[in-house]
């Protein structure tokens, strides 16, 4: 499996993910690119892989997508793995692409399982029908998953390094990244929140998310989401949006306040562990899924919630 | 410049989806350009009109998308190409981009643009396979474009900000929405659709169209609906009561 680093080194999400699939399987190996893989491979190994390829050249970070399929090329024809598995980060998206095209591999995408070295499940239609796939073609075979298809968990083993050196040519260094800009994103990240509290255009005005952020004040280790409806209108940031073009999250909670529900919503929160809505309409689809609907005004109720819960807390 | 925007159609993603054997039916239901494509051709539009040169759309699929390709010379691209052929049902991601990179090699190319990913499929692979197989750089992502000489620079969208991410041509770049306002057709660009030229070439590329096949299709099993109660003002209450129940507060 493919483990994505960022710049500075730490381990994607999926990459835990994915290790916890792929050691089930059978031998999990892992590759690790860029400054900090050396360090990584500690990780990776307490999540079960036995072998990291490992490289901290900073190559693998300065350029885009081209120094790393050019990598995993070289060490799949040395090592002829049956599939490798890659997470849906922006990077190891480009990566997987990149790499199966020039080894003639055929790749599944959104893939929520991964069921032998050749064979993988998806979902379609907003998550409503389950759909197996089997992989014919050019080994490796290469499948993407979706985040938090699988429950990282730290078996507690160390894996072998194997330092690889590969030499990039100039024409895989044709897409510099040239500056990073970084907001500090304030408090818990969305995808590891025990609760996340969401809004739709049920809120009515952008700033109407001030009542969110004050309910998830008064919850710990809570986040706040949001319908792309109201990232496209502007009202908060892409990366809250939650769902099929957005994050995926798998809360104990998933409060929706003012959300329809639509598939490509549910497809990014539908698997959480319980689900509450709030909407004045009876009839939407959001209340299918919830184990607890309020039909009812987001401005009436969301104001008392607050009260509710800042009196509890005492 | 030789600009290339690669085009889908799509079914018409207000309506319901179906399925056709084991397959998304995309023959013989309602078809729309993908409207992650239309950012790609305002794109290119907008960059051609500032920097010089024409932009060719290039899309594959069933004989009903040209209504996709014409509505993107609408838009006011100059001319078109569709690969359309029986052989190329149900290609998958690899396959449509070996289509799309003969294709683009006959046209010719500077820039290609592409959607960050097709909204029925989502895959989002297929415009960096076709920069692998013509062996250029690829950056995806893109929020804004800019052209200084042969280096593409763009602002690329990262999980916590954003890149500039400096790019030689030939390249292959996606867009995501909202990089643009994608231009309506005027009613003069409906007009002059109909006269561009597009070409029609039979597949170029042997072989499976496919190395994915489709085993079942199953029912998700589905959450059920729990308690839905009107808010009687005990609602946020009712709220508490659960979050306590569940442990998180
Ligand atoms: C390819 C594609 C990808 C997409 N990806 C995503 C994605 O990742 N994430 C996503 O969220 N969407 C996505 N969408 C959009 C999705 O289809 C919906 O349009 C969107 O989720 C709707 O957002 P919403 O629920 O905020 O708005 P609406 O659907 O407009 O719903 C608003 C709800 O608020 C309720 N309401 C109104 N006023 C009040 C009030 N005062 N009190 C209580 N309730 C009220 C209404 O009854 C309604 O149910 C995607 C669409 C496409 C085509
Ligand atoms: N059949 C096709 N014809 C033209 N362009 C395509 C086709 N399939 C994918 N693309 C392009 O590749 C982008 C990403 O698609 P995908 O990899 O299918 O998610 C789309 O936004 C299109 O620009």
């Amino acid at each position: 499996m493919y483990a994505e680093l960022d710049h500075n080194g730490n381990i994607a999400s999926s990459a835990l993910e994915n290790l916890a699939k792929a050691r089930e399987l059978g031998d999990a190996e892992a590759v690790a690119l860029g400054p900090g893989a050396t360090e990584a491979a500690k990780t990776l190994g307490e999540h079960g892989a036995k072998k990291v390829y490992a490289s901290d050249d900073a190559v693998f970070a300065d350029y885009v997508a081209q120094p790393a399929a050019y990598a995993l090329l070289q060490l799949v024809q040395a090592n002829q793995p049956d599939m490798i598995i890659f997470g849906m980060g922006y990077d190891s998206r480009d990566i997987a692409a990149r790499f199966a095209a020039a080894n003639g591999s055929t790749v599944m995408a959104n893939v929520t399982d991964v069921l032998g070295a050749d064979k993988a499940q998806t979902q379609i239609f907003g998550g409503t029908k389950i759909v197996d796939v089997a992989l014919a073609g050019a080994n490796p075979k290469v499948v993407i998953t979706r985040p938090k298809s699988f429950e990282p968990s730290a078996v507690g083993g160390s894996a072998e390094v194997e330092q690889i050196s590969v030499e990039i040519p100039d024409n895989e260094k044709k897409a510099k990244v040239a500056a990073r800009h970084e907001e500090e994103a304030a408090g818990v990240k969305l995808e590891d929140a025990k609760v996340v509290i969401s809004g739709g255009r049920g809120l009515l005005e952008a700033k109407n998310f001030e009542l969110l952020e004050q309910v998830s004040k008064a919850i710990s280790g809570s986040a706040v989401g949001a319908t792309r409806a109201v990232v496209d209108a502007g009202w908060v940031p892409y990366a809250m949006q939650v769902g099929q073009t957005g994050k995926t999250v798998k809360p104990d909670v998933y409060i929706a306040a003012g959300i329809s529900g639509a598939s490509q919503h549910q497809v990014g929160m539908k698997e959480s562990k319980r689900i509450i809505a709030i909407n004045k309409d009876p009839e939407a689809p959001i209340f299918q899924i919830s184990d607890l609907g309020i039909v009812g005004d987001t401005m009436k109720v969301l104001p008392a919630l607050i009260e509710e819960l800042n009196k509890r807390k005492g | 410049m030789n600009i290339v925007v690669t085009v889908k159609q799509i079914p018409d993603p207000n309506v319901a989806p179906q399925l056709d054997g084991n397959r998304l039916k995309r023959t013989g239901v309602a078809g729309v350009l993908d409207p992650g494509d239309e950012f790609g051709v305002e794109a290119g539009l907008q960059i051609a009109a500032a920097h010089g040169g024409e932009v060719t759309v290039v899309s594959m699929g069933p004989a009903q998308a040209m209504e996709a390709v014409r509505k993107a010379l609408s838009m006011g691209a100059t001319k078109g190409v569709l690969v359309s052929d029986d052989a190329l049902q149900g290609s998958d991601a690899l396959h449509t981009a070996r289509v799309l990179a003969e294709a683009i090699k006959n046209t010719g190319f500077d820039l290609i643009i592409s959607g960050v990913e097709s909204t029925d499929g989502y895959t989002g692979v297929v415009p960096q396979m076709i920069a692998s197989i013509l062996d250029i750089p690829s950056a995806t992502f893109a929020k804004s474009i800019e052209i200084n000489g042969d280096t593409v620079k763009i602002n690329r969208q990262t999980e916590k900000g954003y890149d500039e991410v400096e790019v030689q041509m030939p390249c292959v770049i996606t867009v995501t929405a909202g990089v643009n306002e994608p231009r309506y057709p005027s009613f003069k660009g409906i007009v002059e659709a109909k006269k561009k030229p597009v070409d029609e070439p039979g597949s170029p590329v042997a072989g499976e169209s496919t190395s994915q096949n489709v085993e079942s299709v199953n029912d998700a099993p589905q959450r059920g609906a729990g308690e839905v109660v009107e808010d009687d003002g005990s609602g946020a209450a009712k709220i508490a009561d659960f979050l306590a129940q569940a442990k998180v507060i």
